[in-house]
């Protein structure tokens, strides 16, 4: 039964003609030469989110970011003047890493005056230029000019950090971004400092988590005992109808409806929902930066519908933004670990809380995300190990995972070209379009 | 949990309860984890008639400020974010079919 109209194709998926509507391989989620093919044609070309400027406080402050599928470990640092850059971790002199505590393999992040190399000591300023050598007489025809830090192409999209291997790109972070950078700019982020952040290995290829964060058709099964126990058996007679679904290719995004918070009738949710008024969609009171902010960006709820609870975003190829009715936001970003493993990232960004309720509330809200994202994960390796015995070879996708069938499309599309394809076959009005 | 103050007076009765009041998530969590049924039942009972009170009690100050009692009450409630779940939902400590799965906290807001 519809309850959301679809396009007057009939469904998402024959809106996008040429995105089909068949049976799909999931040979590239476990096959090794092709998990190399996307880490050249896409990791290594893209624009890729590591984080966000509230991280570096002031002049000198630092992070760094491995990137083990890249073999590189990444340096990002404020200057001076302000200004966000980013280099590769590894010291002119004799390639030691710049900068790690204990582990070298570990994340680490600080403040600085200068980097120094720990080492021989060879100093670089905020700017990547080498600025000092220990003993430098030592040295034979030195130009220290020529001896800067490696810089890798970085960019700030409001407030998130991005970086992109390859020293040339194809596209600036604008253009990659494009038409998300202007339809979901405007958006509080930088309001919502109040962030928890968890990782996780998880023992599947990269996009089969993608596929479980873009479609919502597991919610009502999977999820099922989460919700209280009339509410689950009514949800789950329901299914799950999204309210809008949109290709922006290669990047992609999905409106559902909400409207839990607070609920109807409190007897729909758990007995410590309605004391701490908090939940899956988050604290029930919506902060002030959102209250204030009634125009959200004009990307958000497209279909304007008055049930609207969330809207995920992929930014191509790894990070997702979900933006959510009641007044925060949520991050997922993938990292390509080998053919059968990822690291999963989450950020959960909320307005600083006001006092104690409040921030009973957003603890709440963690707490039930990680018990989701506990079945998501587990589910995953369940799927991935299957997959690979190549017992079955094709898979059936719906129309509410017209997203899934979106991203390996995208993916195939990339390995195809080597790079960013100019166009998609399913996009009306590019070259090779309907 | 602070080591001077335990709880305020009016919340004296859920003294018994104040090893819940631990300082990260990773530490509740695992509390969760290593905790019997009937034991996180029993803290459940006791905490939720009491969880507005506490609220409006925590709610009276600077939350960049808290007295340690007060804040051994917010972290107690906290906890209950973690024995909720087991309580309400599960029947068990564990996520059903979470397996093995885990997370690491990176960050986490302090109080």
């Amino acid at each position: 039964m519809v309850h959301f109209p679809k396009p007057a194709e009939g469904s998402w998926t024959e809106h996008y003609p040429g995105l089909g509507t068949g049976p799909v391989s999931y040979k590239d989620s476990y096959d090794p030469d092709y998990w190399q093919q996307e880490i050249d044609a896409i990791f290594k070309k893209e624009w890729l989110c590591v984080g966000r400027v509230e991280r570096l406080g002031r002049a000198g402050s630092y992070f760094t970011r491995e990137f083990p599928w890249a073999k590189r470990s990444i340096l990002v640092v404020k200057d001076r003047q302000g200004a966000v850059r980013a280099f590769y971790n590894v010291c002119r002199h004799r390639g030691n890493k710049l900068v790690w505590d204990d582990y070298p393999n570990e994340e680490t992040s600080g403040v600085c005056r200068q980097l120094t190399c720990k080492y021989h000591g060879w100093r670089y300023d905020l700017d990547g230029s080498l600025a000092f050598i220990q003993q430098e007489s030592e040295f034979f025809d030195v130009d220290k000019d020529s001896l800067g830090l490696v810089p890798v192409a970085c960019d700030v999209w409001e407030g998130f950090i991005f970086v992109n291997l390859d020293p040339e790109p194809q596209q600036t972070l604008a253009e990659a971004l494009a038409p998300l950078a202007d339809g979901l700019a405007g958006y509080p982020f930088g309001e919502m400092t109040q962030t928890y952040e968890v990782r996780s290995e998880i023992d599947s290829n990269w996009k089969l988590f993608i596929d479980a964060f873009v479609e919502f058709y597991h919610a009502p099964v999977l999820h099922q005992r989460q919700a209280a126990a009339e509410e689950a058996e009514k949800l789950a007679g329901f299914g799950f109808e999204g309210l809008h679904y949109e290709l922006f290719s290669p990047h992609s995004m999905v409106s559902s409806w909400g409207g839990m918070s607070p609920p109807k009738d409190p007897s729909m949710v758990k007995p410590i929902e309605n004391l701490l008024r908090s939940g899956l969609f988050g604290p029930w009171d919506k902060p002030a930066a959102v209250n204030d902010n009634q125009d959200l960006p004009p990307l958000l709820n497209p279909s304007k519908h008055r049930a609207w609870g969330i809207d995920s975003f992929v930014l191509w190829p790894n990070f997702m933004i979900l933006f959510w009715e009641t007044g925060w936001y949520l991050t997922y970003s993938y990292w390509p670990l080998g053919p059968s493993k990822h690291l999963f990232e989450s950020t959960l960004n909320f307005a600083p809380p006001q006092n104690a309720s409040q921030r009973a509330a957003q603890e709440f809200a963690f707490s039930t995300f990680k018990e989701y994202a506990f079945q998501d994960a587990n589910t995953l390796e369940a799927t991935q190990t299957m997959i690979e015995s190549e017992v079955v070879d094709t898979f059936m996708l719906n129309d509410q995972e017209i997203l899934c069938r979106h991203h390996h499309a995208a993916v195939r599309e990339q390995v195809k070209a080597g790079g960013r394809p100019a166009s998609y076959p399913w996009m009306p009005g590019t070259a090779n379009g309907a | 949990m602070s080591d001077t103050a335990t709880l305020p007076a009016d919340f004296a009765d859920l003294e018994p309860f104040v090893d819940w009041a631990l300082d990260t998530w990773r530490e509740r969590y695992d509390k969760r984890l290593d905790s019997t049924m009937a034991e996180m039942q029993a803290f459940y009972d006791a905490m939720m008639p009491r969880l507005a009170e506490i609220l409006k009690y925590c709610d009276s100050f600077d939350l960049d400020d808290l007295p340690d009692d007060a804040r051994n009450l917010l972290l107690l409630t906290f906890s209950m974010c973690e024995a909720s779940f087991p309580v309400e939902a599960w029947r068990q400590p564990r996520v059903p079919d979470s397996g093995s799965a885990d997370l690491e906290m990176v960050r986490e807001p302090p109080l």
